[in-house]
């Protein structure tokens, strides 16, 4: 069946910022409700999605083709799978949450919405398409909104973290650029088709390129690409520094959907596609995803800034993704998206919070605080809430996808996994020793007065909180959603080691 | 030659005597104008221009000859250069109307120059012969010294025009010296001649290469390739602000014209698709050399584009980058790169032309060309903050803008040829994320930072405003278009070959 969902979805929002491009700037309540009518809008849609989408099924649905450029025999190509569903939905609801957290912005708030709404386009556009080409668009339309987005409503270094973050992205998509174009042209017949070329997979060992395994070669400009996004140590440092200056809204956005990218990536291009080079780098990938956990873990340990901590938890939390996808089990794998998703909707409510707290007190000096949670009990409530979620405790969301990540990769790196538990202990450790800092002891006679949390920011964060406490519980619905896809991508890569003899 | 002959071959030669034409037309019409209504010297050219633009397209150009004893082709590669350089100029006359530097002087000669100057170029990117490839280069250059030295009482402006030309008449001299050695050698001026005396192989390739080098120079300098750019920064700084935009533009498509057609068609393939682009010269490593000066290019441009305060100054070094990314498709050198370098050229046209002439606006209304000084613009005018915003991200070859879309084709025709051609892409991208340092801070000074929103919004007048979206508008919608220009361009990869 042709239906065009997933192109309504992806450039509803780009409606919508032309729409609020004409709204007159003194009009602020129309141009808020209007971006939230648009991403609430988006968010149902989203919904409706999953509703109707065939979970059973590993195939790519609610496919929609039209021939762009014949002459490349470049498609407009969208369609979804299991992988690609919990990013549809976490893309909708966080960029609908994250409006109402963008509801204080004090400037320009017209230009602000707008460019919202496009970055929201671009990174829907991301997780929909299946032609690598349109792919890389959407990918580089969303560097331009947010460059803007951090450039301009961000805090004291906001320029400086903007063009960092724009030259570091930018570098990863030109070797993207690269990967693609070396796949368009070892592919026979030439397609940026991504269903096509995992099918063709073993035309990329076979071919040599700069006098190397082609395949290989192409892994890792892929890799090095999608690795800024994750980001991979050692290619993150842009990543603190961007979290910490943008504005809370684009925190959230930062971390709960442009990081899941390039974890993304690997896993719609890298792995299928290259099923021999993927064996060839697994090991080197778990390593990786250790460096990260323990890395973030011990960076974020030593961070006195709140929103700074938070950001090293991120890139601590990837490494387990990286652990889970490199194992290249069932259990491994399913963990890896699963924590993706959870991952997103966690740490959106902790870049909530910490933007709550500096709302008000205007700093987020973890030392600067002390005892406040006699003064703001609810805050102090959820925060707890957020940051056990955020160590991974039984009943949250987290632990499942740690836990599955963990069960994945133990058979096949042990020893790797084994000192991947040091990271969990430490996550425990900078989360409960923040909060101590923050909320407990003497309090601090210059908060006696703090605000409490209001009722349009917890309406923000109430929605991640019910889901993080429900798939801690209950995950089957959203395993279920992506494991038949999962399972035979580690099914096609397994199978291609097989035939290669790996 | 008899007379038939010569009747036929000017009926292919009629754009040239139209534009002759309008070129007296203009020159008498301006001995009845005083000097402040020698403007409309100015329309008549420009209406000239357009009456050839016409002609230009309506030519019938799908069989291609050679007229005039092949002193001249015209082919479809000729004919898309002609009308690119024409489309070119007419902007700049456009633009040039609104300079505030040519207010209140005499500019009939600016346009009569200005038309010479596009005749000059119409003989370059159609000249097949030695002769005929040196008079055109000279025709060109010589224009281009006098207009860049045409604010007479500005010393930026005499400086210009002297540092062109003593450089100019070096590079010239050198080309001089190649051209004879040439044709010393092989005993004939015609380059199809010396195509067939290469192919024979009695030339040992050392000297060869010494030649090559030789010309090379002489081509280098018109397209600002490094080693050869010297001259750039200063004449584009010095310049009237028209003429830099046109030059960093107009004439250096024709030079990427005569390079392409003497070495590659002339030289090396023949224009025969089915031969290796560089055929002739197999026994030595041409494809290296001009690879190398790319790489230069490229380099050099960029890295010094970094350290510029000056926007014209920036500008002038990125277009010696961006002549390095266009060789790079010349260096690929077959149907896919020639196509690409024609595409590339097409949008850089309009982007850079773009980018100087709202530079020349914001010179005309806040008497500045520092990029510091154009904090806040997004919000004092915020218009023309856009535009400027669509011609740096182009320029940089983000997606979804047409800058993004020439370098996809210069790109993929390299990394189509093959393994060998896979550094230099490599070398071209990264130079792309260099290059997104120095355009980005024009869009920072205009949109980040501390701002006091001003009281009063600045809006262009309607025709810069016009003029800009003309210019811009095609940039946005290049890629969704499935490129009816890349077709066009696609099709312009046809030479006249003896």
């Amino acid at each position: 069946m042709e239906n065009h969902l997933l192109s309504i979805v992806t450039f509803l929002p780009v409606f919508g910022a032309v729409i609020i491009a004409l709204i007159p700037k003194e009009k602020l309540d129309i141009i808020r409700w209007g971006a939230a009518a648009i991403t609430g809008l988006q968010l149902i849609l989203a919904i409706w999605i999953l509703y109707i989408f065939d979970f059973a099924s590993p195939e790519v649905q609610l496919q929609e083709h039209f021939a762009w450029i014949p002459a490349f025999n470049i498609e407009y190509f969208m369609g979804i799978d299991g992988l690609s569903a919990p990013m549809i939905l976490l893309t909708a609801l966080l960029s609908f949450l994250a409006v109402f957290t963008s509801w204080n912005i004090e400037k320009a708030q017209k230009g602000y919405f707008a460019l919202f709404l496009l970055l929201d386009a671009g990174m829907m556009g991301v997780f929909s398409s299946l032609d690598f080409f349109l792919f890389y668009i959407f990918w580089e339309v969303m560097l331009l909104p947010m460059y803007f987005l951090i450039g301009i409503w961000g805090g004291p270094q906001r320029e400086y973290a903007a063009i960092k973050f724009f030259l570091y992205t930018l570098f990863g998509s030109v070797l993207l650029l690269l990967g693609m174009l070396a796949l368009y042209f070892i592919s026979e017949p030439h397609t940026f088709n991504m269903l096509i070329l995992a099918e063709h997979s073993s035309q990329f060992g076979n071919a040599l390129l700069l006098g190397m395994n082609a395949g290989k070669v192409i892994f890792i400009l892929l890799f090095i690409g999608f690795a800024i996004k994750v980001p991979i140590f050692p290619f993150h440092t842009w990543l603190p520094l961007a979290h910490v200056e943008a504005p809370t809204a684009i925190s959230v956005i930062l971390a709960g959907v442009l990081l899941k990218m390039g974890t993304y990536g690997f896993l719609r291009i890298s792995f299928p596609v290259l099923k021999d080079a993927t064996l060839w780098f697994a090991l080197p990938l778990a390593i990786l995803g250790l460096i990260n956990i323990i890395y973030g873990a011990m960076a974020a340990l030593a961070q006195r800034d709140l929103k700074k901590l938070v950001a090293y938890s991120s890139v601590s939390h990837m490494g387990f993704v990286l652990l889970g996808m490199a194992a290249l089990t069932p259990a491994g794998m399913n963990g890896a998206v699963f924590q993706m998703f959870n991952h997103g909707t966690i740490s959106a409510m902790l870049f909530m919070l910490v933007g709550v707290l500096y709302d008000r007190a205007h700093h987020r000096d973890i030392e600067g605080f002390g005892g406040i949670a006699k003064v703001v009990p609810i805050y102090a409530g959820v925060t707890a809430m957020a940051f056990f979620a955020g160590l991974g405790l039984p009943g949250f969301s987290g632990f499942i996808s740690e836990a599955l990540c963990m069960i994945g990769a133990f058979p096949v790196f042990t020893w790797i996994t084994i000192f991947a538990t040091v990271g969990i202990v430490l996550n425990a450790g900078y989360f409960l020793w923040a909060y101590q800092r923050i909320f407990m002891g003497e309090l601090n006679s210059k908060y006696e007065n703090l605000e409490e949390i209001n009722h349009r920011e917890l309406f923000a964060l109430i929605p991640l909180a019910i889901i993080t406490f429900f798939l801690g519980v209950y995950p089957t619905p959203m395993l279920n959603v992506m494991s038949s896809t999962l399972n035979h991508l580690v099914e096609a890569v397994k199978t291609a080691g097989m035939v290669a003899g790996l | 030659m008899n007379l038939n002959q010569i009747m036929t071959d000017l009926s292919y030669f009629i754009p040239e005597m139209m534009l002759t034409g309008i070129l007296l037309l203009v020159i008498l019409f301006d001995l009845f104008q005083k000097a402040d209504t020698s403007i409309r010297s100015g329309y008549v050219a420009l209406g000239g221009l357009i009456l050839v633009t016409i002609a230009l397209l309506g030519q019938d150009v799908s069989t291609s000859v050679g007229i005039f004893s092949n002193m001249l082709a015209v082919d479809p590669f000729g004919n898309f250069l002609k009308i690119l350089v024409t489309v070119g100029t007419i902007l700049v006359m456009w633009m040039s109307f609104n300079s505030n530097e040519l207010k209140n002087r005499r500019v009939g000669e600016y346009y009569t120059l200005l038309l010479t100057l596009v005749l000059g170029m119409y003989f370059l990117v159609s000249a097949t012969h030695l002769l005929s490839i040196y008079i055109s280069l000279e025709m060109v250059s010589i224009m281009s010294y006098l207009l860049s030295g045409y604010l007479k009482e500005q010393m930026r402006s005499n400086e210009a025009s002297i540092k062109y030309v003593v450089f100019g008449a070096f590079s010239s001299g050198i080309l001089l010296y190649g051209f004879s050695l040439l044709y010393g050698l092989t005993g004939s001026a015609d380059i199809f001649e010396i195509q067939a005396a290469l192919s024979a192989g009695t030339v040992s390739p050392a000297l060869m290469m010494v030649i090559l080098v030789m010309i090379l120079v002489g081509f280098g300098y018109k397209i600002a390739a490094v080693p050869f750019h010297f001259w750039t920064p200063d004449v584009y700084e010095g310049a009237p602000a028209p003429i830099t935009a046109f030059l960093s533009v107009a004439p250096k498509a024709a030079g990427f014209a005569i390079i392409i057609r003497f070495f590659n068609v002339a030289l090396s393939s023949a224009g025969n698709p089915n031969m290796d682009a560089w055929a002739a010269l197999n026994n030595m490593d041409w494809q290296a050399v001009m690879g190398i000066l790319a790489i230069l290019s490229m380099t050099v441009g960029n890295v010094i584009a970094l350290q510029q305060s000056n926007i014209k100054r920036m500008l002038a070094y990125s277009s010696i980058a961006h002549a390095g990314y266009m060789l790079l498709g010349v260096v690929v050198a077959d149907q896919t790169g020639i196509a690409a370098v024609l595409y590339y050229a097409a949008v850089y046209m309009l982007m850079n032309l773009g980018a100087f002439f709202v530079a020349i606006h914001i010179k005309n209304e806040f008497d500045t060309e520092e990029i510091e000084d154009y904090k806040a613009l997004g919000y004092k005018a915020p218009v023309l903050g856009v535009i400027m915003a669509i011609f740096m991200f182009s320029l940089t070859g983000l997606p979804p803008t047409g800058g993004f879309v020439a370098k996809f084709y210069i790109f993929r025709a390299l990394i189509e040829y093959g393994d060998m051609y896979f550094w230099l892409a490599i070398i071209g991208l990264i130079n792309g994320v260099i290059s997104l340092y120095y355009y980005m801070r024009v869009v920072k000074a205009m949109y980040f930072g501390k701002i006091e929103l001003p009281e009063t919004v600045h809006h262009a007048p309607i025709n810069i405003t016009v003029l800009l979206c003309i210019l811009a508008v095609p940039l946005l919608f290049a890629w969704m278009l499935g490129d009816p220009l890349s077709i066009y361009a696609q099709n312009a990869v046809q030479f006249f070959v003896k």
